[in-house]
């Protein structure tokens, strides 16, 4: 198996800052830590066994209604991960909301699908699919760990800035929480990945 | 709370793509000109037009605990919820392929401009979002459903037209190199975001 399929989406071929798919969740569900960590683990679930199971039908699937049937696939994957958080992380299930079932719309799993998963083998699409639910739930959780860290002051629920500071006149920043903030936070990585990457400049 | 309050709120304060993000994908992708983004734009409104109201009806009769007593009373108690989201994507995907059939029969010059975009809604963010808040907020009646999905889908269209100009114009315009394109498009959609809160709280 060829190194790139489980290193480009870490970096080079990152779903969020490069290929722009999967952006709706990878928004709304990090303005603290934990839930970017459940939402991060649960698309990398539902990516490679979605990836693996596509892979597996790939020949079996008409083309005419191939979207239906992946959609229908994907969401079974979904319908498991939302029946596990509401039994045993009620708070994180609900904090989350709509987030979970959008996770069957979620773009890097349909177009890891279509991109990958349904012109190779089962176990390439497997890693793959794995690969970019990581690559997707790094970008949460740095997204989480800045919001929370300024916006809270906290970590994981825990208190990080010193009592004193707070005496001293540091104020949480109360932008960073607000939805428009992580857009402009996203934008800023886009910044700093193509200053690092210069290929990836748009003419 | 009546119907043209829902309305505007709807296309304003829970603005589909400034207040929960939903459907950035196309939205990014298909932002470079106003007149693809226009057509797209339709075509969403359309198809949550159409699906929401189905899903709504759905979700009442067949889904929610005991809804399916109107059948039978021994089926009073059972509940489907958890069947929720493999129903609404399926009757969201099956409208998408029925809209693009018909489109492909009725008006092929309609479906040439539009050809690529009609699938993709399918896997378009808004499309399921609003079927999901209408399930989350537990609409009274279809009329109520209806409207919320017209205002979604408004204000989808609003946004998309809105951000496809702004691109045209940024073209002509100095942007640092790496922050050209995808990156400056974050940071505008952030600042429009920004813009729209002052929508918030409007009571009409």
């Amino acid at each position: 198996m060829k190194k790139e399929i489980y290193q480009n989406p870490f970096f080079k071929a990152n779903p969020v800052t490069v290929l722009v798919l999967g952006i709706c969740s990878s928004l709304a569900v990090t303005v603290k830590l934990e839930p970017a960590c459940v939402m991060a683990l649960s698309v990398t679930f539902v990516t490679g066994f979605s990836s693996l199971f596509a892979s597996l039908l790939r020949n079996t699937i008409p083309n005419r209604i191939r979207i239906i049937v992946q959609l229908v696939l994907v969401s079974l994957f979904v319908i498991l991960i939302d029946q596990f958080l509401k039994a045993y992380a009620y708070d994180v299930s609900k904090q989350l909301s709509v987030y979970v079932g959008l996770i069957i719309t979620n773009c890097i799993i349909m177009g890891r699908i279509e991109a990958f998963a349904l012109g190779n083998k089962p176990w390439p699409s497997f890693v793959d699919g794995i690969a970019n639910g990581l690559g997707y739930g790094m970008i949460l959780v740095a997204l989480a760990f800045i919001r929370e860290l300024l916006g809270s002051g906290t970590l994981f629920g825990h208190q990080i800035i010193p009592d004193g500071w707070y005496e001293a006149g540091y104020m949480n920043n109360g932008l960073i929480i607000l939805p428009p903030m992580a857009l402009i936070l996203v934008g800023l990585f886009i910044w700093l990945q193509r200053g690092i990457q210069k290929e990836l400049i748009e003419k | 709370m009546d119907y043209l309050s829902l309305f505007v709120k709807s296309i304003f304060v829970d603005n589909m793509i400034f207040a929960y993000f939903l459907g950035m994908c196309s939205f990014l992708a298909v932002s470079k000109n106003v007149k693809t983004a226009f057509g797209l734009g339709i075509a969403v409104i359309f198809v949550i037009l159409v699906t929401l109201p189905i899903n709504y009806l759905l979700n009442k009769f067949f889904l929610t605990p005991g809804a399916m007593s109107w059948i039978s009373p021994a089926l009073a108690d059972l509940d489907l919820s958890f069947l929720s989201f493999i129903i609404f994507i399926a009757v969201i995907a099956a409208i998408t392929q029925l809209v693009e059939m018909i489109v492909e029969k009725f008006s092929p010059a309609l479906y040439s401009s539009l050809g690529i975009f009609l699938p993709l809604i399918a896997v378009n963010c808004a499309v399921m979002g609003a079927s999901l808040f209408m399930q989350e907020r537990d609409f009274a009646n279809l009329g109520y459903a209806t409207v919320y999905a017209l205002g979604s889908g408004i204000g989808w269209f609003l946004a998309i037209v809105a951000i496809a100009a702004i691109r045209e114009k940024l073209a002509y315009s100095n942007v640092p190199k790496p922050l050209k394109g995808l990156g400056i498009s974050f940071i505008i959609t952030g600042l429009m975001g920004i813009a729209f809160m002052s929508f918030m709280g409007i009571q009409l």
